[in-house]
């Protein structure tokens, strides 16, 4: 075990699974020279040279499209986007090729490409530079995602991805690249995909989260100490989701509040009280209510508090809850 | 060898009129080669003519149609190795037929029949790319990949005129650029995207001096001269192998058949350029070239044209005598590793299609 911050875990993975396979290889914007501009990719280019690290044109659809290609080629390309709001070129594309490749050549051919980029806001950053994409990814067929909340995960998430035959897209919260150190494990560690996790067991309530939105969640269940009892389940993976997970706390707790930090309609929550709704009524005491960002575009950081969703706006969803 | 800067202003041609126009020859071309080439032209144009009565008839949906396209297909594909790799548009839907792929592959694709699917590792050809210029970038990401394994394989990729236009394109021709992927751009300029022709989508003279942005040689043949873009091809590959990265090829003519079947171009097109487009149809000219070599007399080209008619007889049998597709074919190879939804979707939608089957 080493303590690492959440970015150093995420470099780990990438020396470990580049060590262990060489057909992994690593592209994107700024990965190789610099390291990557969040430094998720340094050291790389040194150790596994400058083809298997590789600084590509600014190029977001480019990036992903010769991942097609190279995977064609017997590549495990792991691509990085930049940013969160950078990556919509690369949207074209997951949407027209990467999701559906697969079963266009009837199963014949894999294309075991990872996508990686930072997401989400609350780092003071200018415009463009704080979205949570999540739903769009998850919303295409073909196509698995995963969003670590712990140093631990982020390697862990990675690592599978990198090993998964299919296409994975691993969004990791940047505001905790720096602020979150924890223990990871040395050497491989790999966290299955499709596993959440129970971050605090409780019993009067579930708190649904994944991402930088986990530790909102717990902060709001030490805020709740004494009223109520939160259990919070780290999704891990938003697809494929962990029903059986989700399922089982909301039967032992009977009440469920989502938390995601990305607009709310169509978001990433309303999939899951969709889910409880088919499959968990008859467990629930109340509706599931969702503290998500509100539907405006991601707004300048000086107001960008207000927007995010807090332990304070997740507890008083619980307070609203338990009162029903 | 190409050049760089600027892109032939005159078109390549091999191919004379057997008037006025001296025929010329393309050095390393035998008589197997020239027929071979023929046997291609005859097969695509056969493929592509009986498509069109299929879709008539309702036995294909709807289809884009590649007349008067087979000279470049052909043309290029002839200039490539086996582990080339092709990568083409739906304008090239059926040439894996000149990589071995059976017709009745292709025409399923057409009648939306997932035994249209294939696995691109059979015959070095990706899925057919419906998108315009997406595929792009995964020629540029193959050719890179061949490239970094010290493998000597090379790809092209077969666009039109107005994918130029496109973002894709932009990007997976600077991608190729600057990686040196040897890959051969080959753009079918039939001057028509649809209903908007070649000026309305550029200002540029040409669209071969598009390479000249990238860094790369661009240069420009008479798509309906087959050894011309035989040519053409053939130095681009040979830079590509060389190590000298992408070559631009731009195959220029005038689309004088519809768009698809789903089109009716008198709305839009010049009929009087259409009609003298389809005076100097390829095939025809290639005929009339190996007749005045001597290589070819009417009982010859009778077989070849019967061969041809024999295999689309054969193929749309055989698309039609497959089973309707199986419901579980939506589920099985979207992913390697499928989620238990998939499982519990299928079992309900089979249970409810065995119900109705029951009323």
């Amino acid at each position: 075990m080493a303590s690492l911050t959440l970015v150093e875990a995420v470099n780990d993975a990438l020396h470990t699974e580049l060590e262990r396979d060489p057909n992994v290889m690593v592209l994107g914007e700024d990965v190789g020279r610099a390291g990557g501009v969040f430094r998720a990719t340094a050291g790389l280019r040194d150790r596994f040279g400058p083809d298997r690290c590789f600084d590509t044109p600014l190029a977001e659809a480019g990036i992903l499209g010769a991942a097609v290609g190279l995977c064609m080629a017997g590549w495990r390309p792991v691509c990085e986007m930049q940013y969160d709001a950078f990556s919509y070129p690369c949207l074209d594309q997951l949407i027209t090729h990467v999701g559906r490749y697969r079963w266009r050549t009837g199963g014949k051919m894999e294309f075991p490409v990872t996508i990686r980029m930072p997401y989400g806001g609350g780092v003071r950053a200018p415009e463009l530079h704080d979205d949570s994409p999540e739903t769009y990814y998850v919303h295409t067929p073909g196509v698995k995602v995963a969003i670590p909340s712990t140093p631990a995960d982020a390697k862990g998430l990675l690592a599978a991805a990198i090993r998964d035959p299919d296409p994975v897209v691993v969004f990791e919260p940047k505001l905790h690249y720096r602020t979150m150190r924890g223990e990871v494990p040395d050497g491989e560690h790999v966290t299955p995909l499709g596993k959440a996790r129970v971050a605090r067991a409780g019993e009067d309530v579930t708190l649904v989260a994944y991402g930088a939105m986990v530790p909102v969640a717990e902060a709001a269940a030490d805020a709740l100490e004494g009223e109520a009892s939160a259990e919070v389940l780290d999704l891990r993976t938003l697809k494929p989701l962990d029903e059986e997970a989700l399922l089982a706390s909301a039967a032992k707790t009977g009440r469920v509040v989502v938390v995601q930090e990305a607009p709310r309609t169509c978001g990433y929550a309303a999939e899951v009280a969709a889910v409880l709704a088919e499959k968990a009524i008859l467990d629930l005491r109340g509706p599931v209510l969702r503290v998500t960002g509100y539907d405006v575009p991601y707004p300048y950081w000086q107001i960008e508090d207000a927007y995010m969703p807090s332990a304070e706006r997740v507890a008083a969803a619980v307070r609203k809850l338990l009162a029903f | 060898m190409a050049q760089v800067l600027p892109a032939e202003r005159d078109l390549r041609r091999v191919i004379g009129d057997g008037e006025s126009v001296p025929d010329g020859e393309v050095e390393g071309l035998d008589e197997s080669d020239l027929l071979e080439l023929f046997r291609s032209l005859i097969l695509l144009r056969t493929y592509d003519e009986r498509s069109v009565v299929y879709h008539r008839q309702g036995r294909i949906g709807t289809y884009a149609m590649f007349w008067n396209h087979e000279a470049i297909q052909a043309g290029s594909v002839h200039a490539l190795a086996d582990e080339d790799w092709i990568f083409p548009s739906y304008r090239e839907s059926a040439i894996g037929l000149l990589r071995g792929m059976p017709p009745a592959t292709v025409l399923q694709w057409w009648r939306g029949h997932p035994s249209g699917w294939w696995n691109p590792a059979d015959y070095n050809v990706a899925s057919i790319c419906v998108p315009i210029g997406t595929h792009v970038p995964h020629a540029a990401g193959l050719a890179w990949g061949k490239k970094l394994r010290g493998e000597s394989a090379c790809a092209i990729v077969y666009f039109g005129d107005g994918a130029t236009s496109e973002g894709s394109f932009h990007e997976g021709v600077n991608f190729a650029a600057v990686t040196g992927a040897p890959l051969v751009l080959l753009c079918n300029n039939n001057h028509w995207a649809i209903s908007t022709p070649l000026e309305a989508q550029t200002r540029a003279e040409t669209l071969a001096d598009k390479a000249v942005g990238y860094g790369i040689p661009g240069v420009r043949v008479d798509g309906l001269d087959v050894l011309a873009v035989y040519e053409a091809t053939r130095e681009a590959v040979a830079r590509a192998r060389a190590g000298e990265g992408p070559t631009f090829v731009e195959a220029v003519h005038y689309r004088a058949a519809p768009h698809a079947t789903a089109d009716d171009p008198r709305a839009y097109v010049d009929l009087e350029r259409v009609e003298q487009e389809r005076e100097r149809e390829c095939v025809g000219r290639f005929d009339g070239y190996l007749r005045r070599l001597g290589l070819l007399d009417d009982a010859a080209a009778a077989e070849i044209r019967a061969e041809a008619a024999e295999a689309m007889r054969a193929g749309i049998a055989a698309a039609e005598a497959e089973a309707p597709p199986d419901p579980a074919l939506l589920f099985e190879h979207a992913l390697v590793d499928p989620p238990a939804a998939f499982a519990a979707d299928l079992a309900e939608l089979r249970a409810i299609l065995e119900g109705s089957d029951a009323k």
